[in-house]
Formats: C-alpha cells, structure tokens, sequence
C-alpha cells in the first residue's frame, strides 16, 4: 500500500511504502495522473499494428466487411436469418462494430500483461493503464470502421433517427463492457496462464451469445432476461436501434445489460487492483 | 522538510517458491488442490518452510538528500529485491519504506522500447513510461539524441539499430530522467568499454548534482568511484554499512575460500545457467599444491572445473582478475587462441577442467580477485561469478626487491634491461 504521510512545511511528496492487506484503494486520480502514458500506450499498440501491414489501417475496416460478406451470404443468404426490415449486410455489419471492440479487449487486453511482463517487473506505473490502452485502441478501429457504417447507410438509404442521439450512450456501454472483462482476464491470466488458452474458445462463444448474426427479438421472451444477462446483447440492441431504427426500444434489455456491465466494471477494477501488488511477482 | 531521503526500517520480502516449477498455476490445478484442501492443510503445516524464502529480512537504513548510496553482495543477496521495492514494483512483505521525493528507477534500459517504432517513437515512449511528460521530453529531445549520437538514425525503426546504439539511445533517456532519487541496478553490466564509460560518467555528474543515488552494482571499481558509502548485503540481510572502501575490502575478503579453492554448491547455480554446470575454481603453485598465497617469482596455475550436461556450441570459459581496489587487471578464455578456438567450437556433453599458468614475475604484490565466466559470445551468458576466489601475490624474491619500497600498479613484470655506456 502506498499512503501519503503527512507533508510538512514545504510541500513535499512522501510516500510510505508497506503491505496491503485485503482490498485496498481504487486510487482512480493516480490513473488521471498517468493519463499520458495511457495515451502513449495506446498510440503504440496502433502504430505497431499498422506500421508494418500492406492494409494498414484498412484492415480495421476489411475485418467487419468481410464478416459482414460471409455472415449475409451463409447467415442472411443461405439460413435466411430474419433481419426485420433492414437489409442483412447493414443488419451485421452494426453489430459487428461494438463486437470488434469488445473482441479486442477480450483478446489483447485479456493477454496485455503477460504481454507487457518487461515493463511490469521494472517500471511503476497504475498497471490499469496496460488493459485500459487496448481497449482504447479499439476505439479507433471503431471510429475507422465507423466511416464505412455511414457510407453503407447511406448506400441503403437508411434515414437517420433521432435515435441516433442515443448512439454516444451505446458506445460507452461497450467500452464499459470491454473494460470490464478486460480488466477481469488480465489480472486472472497473470495468476492462471491457462485463461490466456480459453480466451479465443471464449471470444467465439460469445460471439454466438451476442445478437449479431441473428436478432434479439428471435430469444423467445421469457428468456430475453436472462439473455440481456450478456451485456453485449444490450449493447448490439441499442446500436441496432440508434442507428438503424429497427424495432421497438430495446429497454429493458438495454436496463439489464448496463447493471451487469456496471458490476462487471466495478468488480473488475476492485479485483485488478487488489491483485495488482502482486502482478510484478507472478508475471 | 526533512533532509531524509530514503527510510527502511525492518523491511522484508517473502516469496513462495512454487509447488509447481513454474510460478504461476493453472485454473485446472487451483481447483483440483482446491478440492483436496482438507490434506493439504496437514500437509502445509509441515511443508510451510521449505514453501517459501525471505529474499529480504529485517532491512533498517536511512539515505539523506544528496546521499550516494552503493549496494553491494552476492547473486541473490536480496539487492534486486530492495531496488524493485523502493522503485514500487513490488511490495514488502513486512516492515515499511518511507520515500520523500520522486523516485526515478533504472532496473533495466530499453524498457518499452519497441523494435518496430523509430528512434524518436521511442525516446516519447520510454520517456513516458520512465514517467516524463511530454513536454518535459520535447524539451530534452535534443540532447537524448546528441548524447546517444544516432541523429541521423532517429527515424529509422530501431530494430535496425546496431546493439551499440540502441542501448546508447536507451541509456540516453534514462539518463535525462532528473528524478529526487535515483535508483539504479546493474546498468553497466551491458554494452561495451565505450558505453560503460559513458555510463559511469553520466552517473557521476547526476551525483554530483546533489541527487540522491542507490546504486547496485558488482562492478567494484564503478562503486568505488561513485559512492560515499555503501551497504553489504547477504542472504537477504543488511550486514555492513561503511565508507565504500570499508565495505568492498570486507566484502572481498570474508566468505570466500581462504584456501585458494572455491567450490559451488548446486543451490548457488541458477537454472538458467543449464547445461554449464561449474564445479570449483582452484588456484595451485609450481609444485601442484592448492594455495591462497603465491610468490610472484613463480608461475602460477589457475583450474576451473566444470561439467556440461548438454553439448554447447562455442562456449568459453574465462577468468578476470581485479585487484581487491576494484582494477581489472585481465580478462582471458579458453578458447581466446584461433586454435583452441577452432578445436574447442563444439563442446560435448562431460567433465572438463580448463586451465592456465600465469607466467611468473607478471603480478605485482597485493590481494587479488578471481572471477570466473562461461559464455557464448552474444548469444547467452551461462555463469558468471565476479568475486570466485581471493589470493595474495608475495614479492619476495623479486626482481627489485632490494629496496624495500611500494611499486604501484597491479604488473611486476622482470623485464630485460640492458645498460650500455655511451
């Protein structure tokens, strides 16, 4: 644990550095304080993504495009999966968006620790910066992939709502999602290597979890509950529906997926920074 | 304000040396001990002290303001424990640090750095997470670049950099840190003549500063010249604090075979150090007797026993020897000749002993200290011990020694002289 002492006449910074025992402090102001190496952090993961890459940065737009190809063709083509009154390919490609962020976080920050092993055994920083910087990163894929959304809706004349206002709300949902998670599979893999194996089996089934490919609406609705207990179904919902304007207001789902992304956040937080004096250790 | 700078009082670090070999588990086997906890807690009770060891224990000092504090001991006494607790990244087990200012740690250079980013994309990185802010970096860009001398290099990725210049550029962000406190561990240990001198310079001028400095290091010479006083640590305990030269000559002195042999136990060999495997270091006269005190008119024989449970492919095995004031006097290997070289490049598995003869009327008197390395060039450090084995070097008899008087320098050399009247 690290407590401020008392500072004497001139202002002086002291700092007492003992054991902590049980839970500890959250100490979000010190993450404020290393709000520059989170961002440096983060422009390096998108740097080195793209530096070396022929597609570059088009590879956050193929990425959902070609999903969004295969999953019309098999999902919307062959199965013919309903997607309301939207056509297939807008239908997936808006969910396919926020699932890229919360993708990202489930694989690169679940992982970023271990990955980040050199600086954590020699530098101190708030380590929350580490995951936090993936899930940024994936902001910007978003934002990249986003341009396209706006072309395609364009392409099919798919007028804007008011509903659109809501979309900022949507987005922080997911981020809140990613970060949640991530922050839980970080910390967990530090201690148990094998979460690093389980989580691309965990991406996928999620991604069958998440009403991406198929809509909400076909969960027969006793279960819609239990199903909003995902809160990426919230968060695909409420996308489909700011953006698109397809079915009634997705509330209730909406309702039950932020609870259940809130406590994901919150415990996520209280969890890494409880094992985080021991990360440097264990890494 | 106080002038302390640093307070540790009964500082300790436990760690638990893991029921698996490695020290993280798996999902699979928490649950099953989980499951099997009944047993294990009657188990427990009788295992607890092998479970775990006290990397540090007990660990009282203060450092005031401006204070250049050397930390000095043997592999594993406890030094890079204490570093990586005053620098936060990691927690003490018992006792407390109390730190008054801003610490800026050198556990490594390079932190960060990424292969694939150029040189100036990493200078901001590495100087963020160091922790400058941008602004401070930017004012400072120009002389990290001027000091590590890859101007025109600074926007090439540095995965093409040389070895040479990337810890130059490494090291040259590091030392633009200004910190209240600087903790620094090892950093000379990498790089070239060249680079470890610039690095002792630029430490010597942040110590001239007035900046508080701990300094771990085993280089006795580098400790002697930038500390005031230092510290001795040994099995994780504080065992000395004295001026820096009080410290090193007990340091070198004590603990080490009086008996001109020195024999390594397994549990003083890492595992990294696989499939070298030392076995002792002896040093014997001209009739073939193990001493610790040599005339300097006879030759003396150096053996360094070793096993090698693998074959290894240009391994070497050399010696440096340094005078007990922390002067190399020499480095030499094995296979320094081009013939041994070429015989030796391959080294099957098995029992070896490798040895040399130091000529005689080639040391002067003194204490003297044997260090002994098994490395392959570049690729990988086996073992290395700096302080193996301490002798005396006697003049009697020499060349000169009728009159009785102190010649400096660490070579007696009887040289042919020939005196011709004009």
């Amino acid at each position: 644990m690290v407590q401020p002492a008392a500072t004497s006449e001139q202002k002086e910074e002291v700092l007492i550095l003992k054991p902590t025992r049980g839970w500890g402090r959250l100490n979000l102001i010190e993450m404020w304080k290393y709000r520059e190496l989170t961002y440096f952090l983060t422009w390096r993961d998108l740097k080195v993504r793209y530096k070396q890459t022929v597609l570059g940065a088009s590879w956050a737009i193929l990425q959902p495009f070609l999903s969004m190809v295969v999953f019309s063709v098999f999902f919307g083509g062959l199965l013919g999966v309903s997607s309301g009154d939207v056509p297939y390919p807008i239908f997936s490609y808006t969910a396919l968006l926020p699932w890229g962020v919360f993708a990202k976080a489930l694989n690169d920050a679940g992982r970023s620790l271990v990955t980040n092993r050199a600086m954590i055994t020699k530098i101190y920083f708030p380590r929350m910066v580490i995951p936090l910087a993936s899930v940024l990163s994936g902001l910007v894929d978003f934002a990249i992939a986003f341009v396209v959304l706006l072309g395609m809706m364009w392409y099919y004349k798919i007028p804007l709502t008011s509903n659109i206002w809501t979309l900022p709300f949507f987005l922080l949902l997911a981020m809140i999602t990613a970060l949640g998670v991530g922050l839980w599979l970080s910390a967990l893999n530090v201690l148990y290597r094998d979460i690093g194996y389980i989580i691309p089996f965990l991406t996928q089934l999620w991604f069958y979890l998440t009403p991406i490919v198929y809509s909400a609406s076909e969960v027969p609705e006793r279960w819609q509950t239990i199903y909003a207990l995902n809160p990426m179904v919230g968060v695909v919902e409420g996308f489909r529906w700011a953006l698109l304007g397809t079915s009634a207001s997705p509330s209730p789902m909406v309702g039950v997926s932020s609870i259940v992304a809130l406590l994901m956040l919150v415990s996520g937080m209280f969890y890494f920074r409880r094992m985080e004096r021991t990360f440097a250790d264990m890494v | 304000m106080s002038d302390l700078a640093i307070r540790v009082e009964e500082l300790g670090k436990q760690y638990r040396i893991g029921l698996s070999p490695t020290r993280y588990s798996t999902l699979r086997e928490t649950l099953v001990e989980t499951i099997n906890l009944p047993a294990r807690i009657k188990r427990r009770n009788n295992a607890e002290a092998v479970d775990r060891i006290w990397a540090l224990r007990d660990i009282t000092f203060d450092l005031k303001k401006g204070q250049v504090l050397g930390v000095i001991g043997r592999n594993g006494a406890g030094k890079s424990t204490l570093l990586k607790i005053l620098s936060r990244v990691t927690e003490p087990s018992e006792g407390f640090a109390e730190i008054h200012g801003q610490v800026g740690s050198l556990l490594e250079v390079g932190t960060g750095f990424h292969p694939e980013l150029t040189g100036r994309e990493n200078i901001y990185l590495n100087g963020a997470i160091l922790g400058m802010n941008k602004s401070e970096i930017d004012l400072k860009f120009d002389q990290i670049v001027s000091f590590a001398e890859v101007e025109q290099f600074i926007d090439t990725p540095v995965k093409r950099y040389s070895s040479g210049m990337y810890l130059r550029l490494a090291f040259a962000v590091a030392a633009h840190l200004e910190p209240d406190i600087l903790v620094v561990d090892e950093v000379l240990a990498v790089g070239d003549a060249e680079f470890q001198r610039r690095c002792l310079g630029k430490m010597s001028d942040v110590a001239k500063q007035g900046r508080t400095v701990l300094f771990v290091s085993h280089n006795m010479s580098a400790i002697l010249r930038l500390t005031e006083e230092a510290i001795l640590l040994d099995k994780g305990r504080l065992v000395l604090r004295a001026k820096t030269q009080e410290t090193v000559d007990y340091y070198m002195s004590t603990g080490y075979a009086q008996t001109g042999e020195r024999i390594w136990e397994a549990d003083e060999v890492s595992e990294s150090a696989r499939p070298f495997r030392p076995i002792a270091l002896r040093l014997f006269d001209q009739r073939g007797r193990i001493v610790d005190t040599v005339r300097s008119t006879e030759p003396i024989t150096i053996k360094v026993e070793y096993e090698l449970q693998a074959g290894i492919t240009g391994l070497r095995v050399g010696l440096y020897l340094m005078t007990t004031r922390g002067e190399y006097v020499f480095t030499s290997f094995d296979t320094d000749q081009p013939e041994m070289y070429e015989r030796f490049s391959v080294r099957p598995e098995g029992h070896y002993i490798s040895s040399c003869e130091l000529p005689a009327n080639f040391l002067n008197e003194g204490r003297y200290v044997l260090g002994i390395n098994a490395s392959s060039f570049r690729v990988k450090r086996y073992f290395q011990d700096e302080q193996a084995l301490t002798f005396t070097v006697d003049v009697a008899g020499a060349p000169g020694m009728q009159w009785p008087e102190n010649r400096l320098g660490p070579v007696r050399p009887a040289l042919d002289w020939s005196i011709e009247a004009q």
